[in-house]
């Protein structure tokens, strides 16, 4: 029993370094375009199977403690996932926005679907699932806020012109939120759209190994993708609302702007 | 002149004491003060990175100051809510950043903040008075950058302000167009009664066009009085 776990476990390991090199190919040939994020992808693959590894081995533990272990596990998540998200955007008040919008976002549409038992309540469902929300809500929250800083920051004299003219701050940066919005929602749309015919998610596929009935098991996949879109969809109408007043000072002036070089 | 035959200074509608701005330890715009009076037209002149417009920018509220003020009409500028302070001191800057429309919908958007429409015959004045009459239900798109930057001006005007800013308006146009927006400013400054401060590079373009001429320096204001003493003493 043993020395079947320590072979499956090498056997990952060989998978994961595998799979890793894979993502270095890609580095390797961006390289040769003079595009450079080696030390961010190796940073990132190292972070990443150490982060799984951990929660895999918390996983285990807390699969047999109280089904409230759960909550805590979804909200240190979504904190973490604030954190990650904000850190990426670069704006000043990003982590509340980020915060705030998915512990509404994800946070709400995980309460009210377990209350509703499409999420079952146990924690190996509950986790699993709710942590898919998270994650979805993160990766859509960090588009729209990196989406809106980059078509604020190179709109700055459309912005400026507006304010000159009086008009309210808020009010000029609308279509940089609209076109936010839309765009930090594509990857969700685009996986709802080809769900079976492009790709068939693991979930599924785990669902039907572990014994489901096949059919029940695809149309529980798409009941998690319209949840992702509903979790990914409210963070970022919540975080593109409130990032707009982060763009301008209390007297509406844009601060939002691309840095000045050091003199 | 007053009855007793003195002469009366003009009012003063923009004065600013100390005014200062400093970004990353750097002072940008370094303890200026200076008057303009009603009818004024002040052309700020210096080197690039001499802060000409960063203290424009002051002075619409765009940027915050570090330290001093200045008062508009007598007001501090901090008395004002900033979208009202920023109608009365409208600012055409050296793009004309006309927003996707029609040129009526630009000449309209300034008002349109405070809930006023503009009717079609005020639209068709201020466009007959920037030389563009017929251009209302023009797309901004198929504009030249000369008329562009006229419809950036009747844009500011529409607003009615009582002080117009301008920072290099004429930077970006060939010389035929540029001569076309020097003489424009003239007339509207004259025909509405402003007060303007134009920031230009260009001292031959403050002489054709500015009474007073104020003069910077790495922020630094140097010199300030009428275009020819301060044009001539810098000459020299």
């Amino acid at each position: 029993m043993q020395s079947t776990i320590s072979s499956r476990l090498m056997m990952g390991l060989a998978q994961a370094g595998i799979a890793a090199a894979a993502s270095m190919v890609v580095v390797l040939l961006a390289r040769r375009r003079n595009i450079h994020f080696e030390s961010e992808l190796f940073i990132a693959l190292v972070r990443g199977l150490a982060q799984i590894v951990a929660v895999g081995s918390v996983l285990v533990l807390l699969l047999r403690g109280p089904k409230w272990t759960s909550g805590i596990l979804l909200v240190a998540m979504m904190l973490a996932a604030a954190s990650t998200s904000s850190r990426r955007a670069k704006i000043p008040g990003a982590f509340q926005v980020s915060l705030y919008a998915i512990f509404a976002g994800a946070g709400s549409v995980i309460a009210l679907m377990t209350s509703a038992r499409v999420i079952d309540s146990a924690i190996t469902a509950l986790v699993p699932v709710g942590s898919m929300l998270v994650a979805n809500a993160m990766n859509t929250n960090s588009l729209a806020l990196n989406r809106f800083k980059a078509d604020v920051q190179s709109h700055v004299g459309q912005i400026e012109s507006a304010l000159a003219l009086g008009a309210g701050a808020e009010q000029t940066v609308t279509p940089y939120v609209e076109a936010s919005f839309r765009a930090s929602l594509i990857p969700a749309i685009d996986s709802l759209r080809s769900l079976g015919i492009v790709w068939i998610p693991g979930l599924m596929a785990g669902m039907v190994l572990s014994g489901a009935p096949p059919l029940y098991s695809a149309i529980y996949q798409f009941v998690v993708l319209a949840m992702i879109f509903a979790s990914s969809g409210l963070t970022s109408l919540i975080s593109t609302t409130l990032i707009r007043k982060h763009a301008f000072s209390a007297a509406e002036q844009l601060v939002l702007r691309p840095e000045l070089p050091a003199h | 002149m007053n009855h007793d035959g003195h002469v009366q200074p003009p009012s003063i509608v923009l004065r600013t004491e100390h005014l200062s701005r400093r970004v990353n330890g750097r002072l940008i715009v370094d303890d200026v003060s200076f008057e303009v009076g009603h009818g004024d037209i002040l052309a700020v002149v210096g080197p690039s990175g001499a802060g000409k417009s960063s203290l424009l920018r002051l002075l619409n509220r765009l940027d915050e100051p570090t330290s001093g003020t200045y008062f508009v009409e007598g007001r501090e500028f901090r008395d004002f809510a900033p979208r009202e302070l920023r109608r009365r001191v409208g600012m055409v800057m050296q793009s004309a950043y006309l927003f996707s429309g029609s040129v009526a919908d630009n000449l309209r958007f300034g008002p349109r903040q405070r809930g006023e429409i503009l009717t079609d015959v005020v639209i068709a004045d201020l466009l007959a008075e920037v030389g563009l009459p017929d251009f209302a239900s023009r797309a901004v798109e198929n504009l030249s950058g000369g008329e562009a930057q006229r419809i950036s001006l009747a844009r500011a005007l529409a607003n009615s302000p009582v002080v117009l800013l301008a920072d290099e308006p004429t930077s970006a146009l060939d010389e035929e167009a540029k001569r076309g927006i020097e003489r424009l400013i003239v007339d509207v400054v004259r025909q509405h009664g402003l007060t303007c401060v134009i920031v230009t590079h260009d001292t031959a373009q403050a002489g054709r066009i500015a009474n007073r001429v104020l003069l910077m320096e790495t922020g630094k204001l140097k010199r300030i009085g009428p275009t020819e003493e301060v044009l001539s003493a810098e000459h020299n």
